[in-house]
């Protein structure tokens, strides 16, 4: 296929290792994790005075590949093509944009799926449990492995934005601009139960082996269910009316059995199915529970305090229809920030696309996130 | 008498227009201070509060479309919020200036609002459309008609101010919400973007007001 104009065009992805032993990084459960590989891509240039880098941190089942395309064959681009581009929201005109895979992700960094050096076999379970706070640790030496001392922003989506407020707490000194898109401080207990949820598929599934099923069957089935009730919440009730109501896939009257009968079972099957074959199980395990220990206020006592020495200048944004991350949980870090005096943008999209709003083509995300970062190079 | 007109003023590459009662309120407010502007709209007070007073500018606003025009303006603190909700999350007296221009007659709640904003802010600043302008009385006691006019232009069916008030109204209004008056600035509209102050018989002679008040103590 042609590459569009606006792209970004035909990317690599790169790999940095680091936390050599005797060297580990020491991760929050007190544990030690070395070495540690992260996958990451970049696009644009760093400037001479390196002041406009941009580190997008991705959701639970994203990867470093945000913008371009891999091969000229590919037929998709990156996650995020629509924001990552010349012109684009993020311009790589102007910016230098960054991308890694999460440790404990499977797309190329550290993860469950990994060779453990120990025992010359993939961790599986093994593998120590990863939280927010490591993710951007393993962020930050990239980061300065790359001779960035200050980014310009940190955005991301999801569990994109827990790492964006992970980032300006954690290293305030280093963080100009903030866009944590449809997030939350701490996760909610109806948000851990949809994750418990999809852990027990994945689980349950005799496949699974106690995560030791690499190089053996996988367990397809329970990582399925596990990606089709995630995909139920990413989406809203107006959504799914919209794109399938109650019709039926490839037939005119109901089967009276278990085969497909609704183009929405079809949809969330399909989905299921195309994840397992470019997701790892265990990763799902580790990143899902990732996001659920994601509390930024714990050790601070409130998520004023937590914010406190924070200097980043935020845009937050949450999107009407997200019933995964409300507006509301959007709202409490606007407060928390306002009553720090951090200068916080604050607005809700209206859309009908609920969660997965944030991956959509959108003007008003665009408009918003390129003027913010204009002004906001501008000044400070 | 001084008539006040209209600006226009270029910051940061984007023309603001500044209305004549925005004018007025900007000499009002000292440098330095921290202002808060609710329905900033479009956020050109704000933007030129900034540029000329150097304040901490914040703004509430309802509509997504203004908040993206508050941003390209380059203002980095405007929360997309309801004024109806009140302003739970804002300390008392940690705002020097809360600002309410021409939108006290379209909220649910003004004596809630009002209570808060004098609670919140150590002055607040409010503009009015009065009510009692002669040519409005004119128009329900000669026409018998619901009264229109360019600062209200609305058909009574289909008209966002629900809490209409006079000049008089709203110092009565006062009272009973406790504050002390500072200031009262009565204006009168005398052409597109261009006003005067009225000093004689303002109920009835002015269209618009600007009140400058504060919580009793």
């Amino acid at each position: 296929m042609a590459i569009p104009q606006n792209s970004v065009g035909i990317v690599e992805t790169k790999y940095y290792t680091f936390a050599e032993p005797p060297h580990e990084m020491e991760l929050e459960c007190g544990r030690k994790l070395g070495p540690i590989t992260l996958a990451y891509e970049t696009y644009g240039e760093l400037n001479p005075s390196k002041d406009n880098a941009v580190l997008i941190a991705h959701a639970l089942s994203g990867d470093a590949h945000v913008a371009g395309y891999h091969s000229p064959d590919d037929e998709k681009p990156g996650w995020w093509d629509i924001m990552v581009g010349p012109g684009k929201a993020f311009d790589t005109e102007k910016y230098f944009v960054i991308c890694s895979n999460v440790i404990g992700g499977c797309k190329g960094s550290t993860g469950p799926s990994s060779i453990n050096p120990n025992t010359g076999r993939p961790y599986g379970l093994q593998f120590p449990v990863v939280t927010i706070r490591d993710m951007v640790n393993a962020q930050k030496a990239l980061i300065d492995h790359l001779g960035i001392e200050r980014l310009l922003c940190v955005a991301g989506g999801s569990m994109g934005g827990m790492q964006v407020l992970q980032w300006t707490v954690s290293y305030p000194h280093a963080v100009r601009l903030a866009i944590p898109i449809a997030t939350t401080a701490r996760l909610s207990a109806q948000a851990i139960a949809f994750d418990e949820v999809g852990r027990q598929a994945i689980m349950s599934d005799p496949d699974w082996m106690s995560g030791d099923y690499y190089g053996k069957t996988i367990p397809h089935r329970g990582l399925a269910i596990a990606r089709m009730i995630g995909h139920i919440t990413y989406l809203s009730d107006k959504s799914m009316h919209q794109k399938f109501a109650r019709r039926l896939q490839e037939k005119e009257e109901y089967g009276y059995d278990f085969v497909t009968d609704f183009q929405v079972e079809s949809y969330l099957r399909y989905k299921g199915d195309s994840f397992v074959k470019r997701f790892d199980a265990n990763s799902y395990l580790y990143i899902t529970k990732a996001m659920d220990y994601f509390d930024l206020a714990q050790g601070y006592g409130s998520l004023k305090q937590a914010f406190a020495g924070v200097k980043a200048k935020f845009l937050v944004i949450s999107f009407s229809s997200d019933w995964l991350f409300p507006s509301y949980q959007s709202k409490e870090i606007v407060t928390a920030l306002r009553q720090n005096d951090i200068d916080a943008i604050y607005t809700e999209i209206q859309t009908d696309y609920g969660h997965d709003a944030f991956l959509l083509e959108s003007e008003q995300l665009t408009n918003l996130i390129s003027n913010f970062l204009e002004h906001g190079r501008n000044r400070t | 008498m001084s008539g006040i007109e209209e600006t226009k003023i270029e910051s940061n590459g984007t023309l603001i227009r500044l209305a004549p009662e925005h004018k007025i309120i900007i000499d009002l407010i000292e440098e330095g201070t921290r202002v808060m502007d609710l329905g900033c709209g479009e956020g050109d007070l704000l933007r030129a509060l900034k540029d000329l007073k150097k304040v901490r500018a914040e703004g509430i606003e309802l509509s997504e479309e203004c908040i993206q025009a508050c941003v390209a303006k380059g203002l980095f603190n405007v929360h997309h919020g309801d004024l109806d909700e009140g302003l739970a999350d804002y300390a008392d007296k940690s705002v020097d200036y809360v600002i309410l221009t021409n939108t006290i007659q379209v909220l649910h709640r003004p004596l809630f609002l009002i209570k808060e904003m004098a609670r919140v802010g150590k002055k607040c600043i409010i503009s009015l459309p009065n009510f009692g302008f002669w040519q409005l009385r004119c128009q329900l006691f000669f026409q018998g008609r619901m009264p229109k006019s360019p600062r209200l232009p609305y058909e009574w069916y289909d008209t966002p101010n629900i809490h209409l008030a006079t000049i008089r109204d709203f110092r009565e209004f006062c009272r009973t919400a406790d504050l002390r008056i500072l200031r009262e600035i009565d204006l009168r509209t005398t052409g597109e973007g261009k006003c005067r102050i009225v000093r004689f018989f303002p109920n009835l002679l002015a269209d618009a007001a600007i009140f400058v008040v504060q919580e009793n103590e």
